[in-house]
């Protein structure tokens, strides 16, 4: 799946893609780990608060960094 | 409420470390660590209140809100959702674009950004630590009177559209709130992560600052004080101002600098003047808004907010 962090680069935001690659890879199989640092492209998603994650278009959370197990349960969720 | 540890402190630091009583290091150190536990214990609380509720509401559901309302009960609202939405100078852009998105008009969210800034939780919880309620409310009211009357200035003002410099498309119709469901465990947990990454991020700062007001409680004389800091001279109410631009980042290091100059007579409305500056006037802020501001006009919302303060400033130190 795609997973996408939205962020204009704040050291939340830098923390949030550590986490959301580290679930990734917990979790095993292809997925694709996208920081969107763009504002009109983050702008686009309806987001105000940074770090958001974002996991195959759908906004999970925004304003705060998760834990690795959190964005787990995120993507197990979604199958 | 301290009572207990006003006692225990003093029995720590005059009979186990056998400091002499009533000498200036006495004094100063039994301050120090009087006022350091006394700060951290309430200000661990405070901010673990204050976040729980703001995971209540988020700028989201503010946008949404605010959209639509017109221009003068906006501001008010816009003012009064800067208390309880969580707010981050990082997030500054993005709540920018996205309430001009909404259409909202640009003084309504300079309400907002008055606001939210000034009545962070930090700020607040130092505040109540150290000053008690009615400090605290007068800070908070005053400051929502400058972000409701600032705020609608600038949207009085003409053409200030043209100072932003990234374009943003409406978006048609109504906005969608975002719903992210949370159980009110989750949110005592995020609250509680939240109070720790902010007491990680202070404590040093509070200590510095209780440290040095500590040294002043002890060694520095009053008098001298007043002649520098307080004192009724018509400068120093512009001049604290001017002071507490830098220092954003420290605010809670300097509220207990700023308890121990009042203590020894710096003027209350000084004071106050001070605080608000370290917290709205915050020079950080002012270099993220410039990537999507125009110099102009982030200079325009200094000065009318730097200008709300000095005459809060002035009125206090002439009714107080």
């Amino acid at each position: 799946m795609k997973i996408e962090i939205l962020g204009t680069g704040c050291a939340k935001c830098k923390t949030l893609e550590a986490v959301a690659k580290e679930a990734a890879a917990k979790v095993g199989g292809f997925h694709q780990v996208v920081k969107v640092d763009d504002v009109v492209q983050i702008m686009g998603y309806g987001v105000m608060s940074t770090p958001a994650l974002v996991i195959d278009g759908v906004v999970k959370s925004s304003g705060k960094v998760l834990s690795v197990d959190e964005v787990v349960a995120f993507m197990n969720s979604k199958n | 409420m301290f009572d207990w540890w006003q006692e225990l402190s003093g029995f720590f630091v005059f009979e186990l470390f056998g400091v002499q009583k009533e000498s200036a290091m006495g004094e100063a150190l039994h301050f120090f660590l009087y006022d350091t536990i006394k700060i951290f214990i309430l200000l661990i609380a405070i901010i673990f209140m204050v976040s729980f509720l703001r995971t209540y509401f988020n700028t989201e559901k503010v946008r949404v809100y605010l959209q639509g309302k017109s221009e003068f009960s906006g501001n008010i609202l816009a003012a009064f959702f800067g208390i309880i939405t969580p707010f981050c100078t990082c997030s500054a852009i993005p709540l920018f674009l996205g309430f001009m998105q909404a259409r909202i008009p640009v003084g309504i969210t300079f309400s907002f950004l008055i606001s939210a800034p000034l009545n962070n939780e930090i700020a607040i919880a130092m505040l109540f630590t150290l000053f008690g309620v009615k400090i605290t409310a007068l800070y908070i009211g005053l400051g929502l009177f400058i972000a409701i009357v600032g705020g609608y200035a600038m949207g009085k003002m003409k053409n200030l559209e043209q100072y932003i410099l990234i374009p943003v498309k409406p978006i048609e119709g109504e906005l969608e709130d975002v719903e992210i469901k949370l159980s009110i465990k989750q949110r005592a947990k995020d609250a509680m992560e939240y109070s720790k990454d902010i007491f990680v991020k202070i404590y040093l700062y509070v200590m510095a600052g209780v440290g040095i007001g500590a040294f002043i409680h002890g060694y520095v004389p009053s008098d001298f004080i007043a002649a520098y800091a307080g004192g009724d001279a018509w400068y120093t109410v512009p001049v604290a101002v001017a002071m507490g631009i830098p220092m954003y980042s420290n605010a809670a290091g300097v509220m207990p600098l700023v308890e121990v100059l009042t203590d020894k007579g710096m003027l209350l409305g000084t004071a106050l003047a001070f605080m608000m500056a370290v917290t709205a006037l915050s020079l950080p802020e002012a270099m993220i808004l410039k990537r999507i501001l125009h110099t102009k006009l982030i200079a325009i919302f200094f000065a009318i907010v730097g200008f709300g303060i000095v005459a809060v400033g002035y009125l206090f130190n002439a009714i107080l």
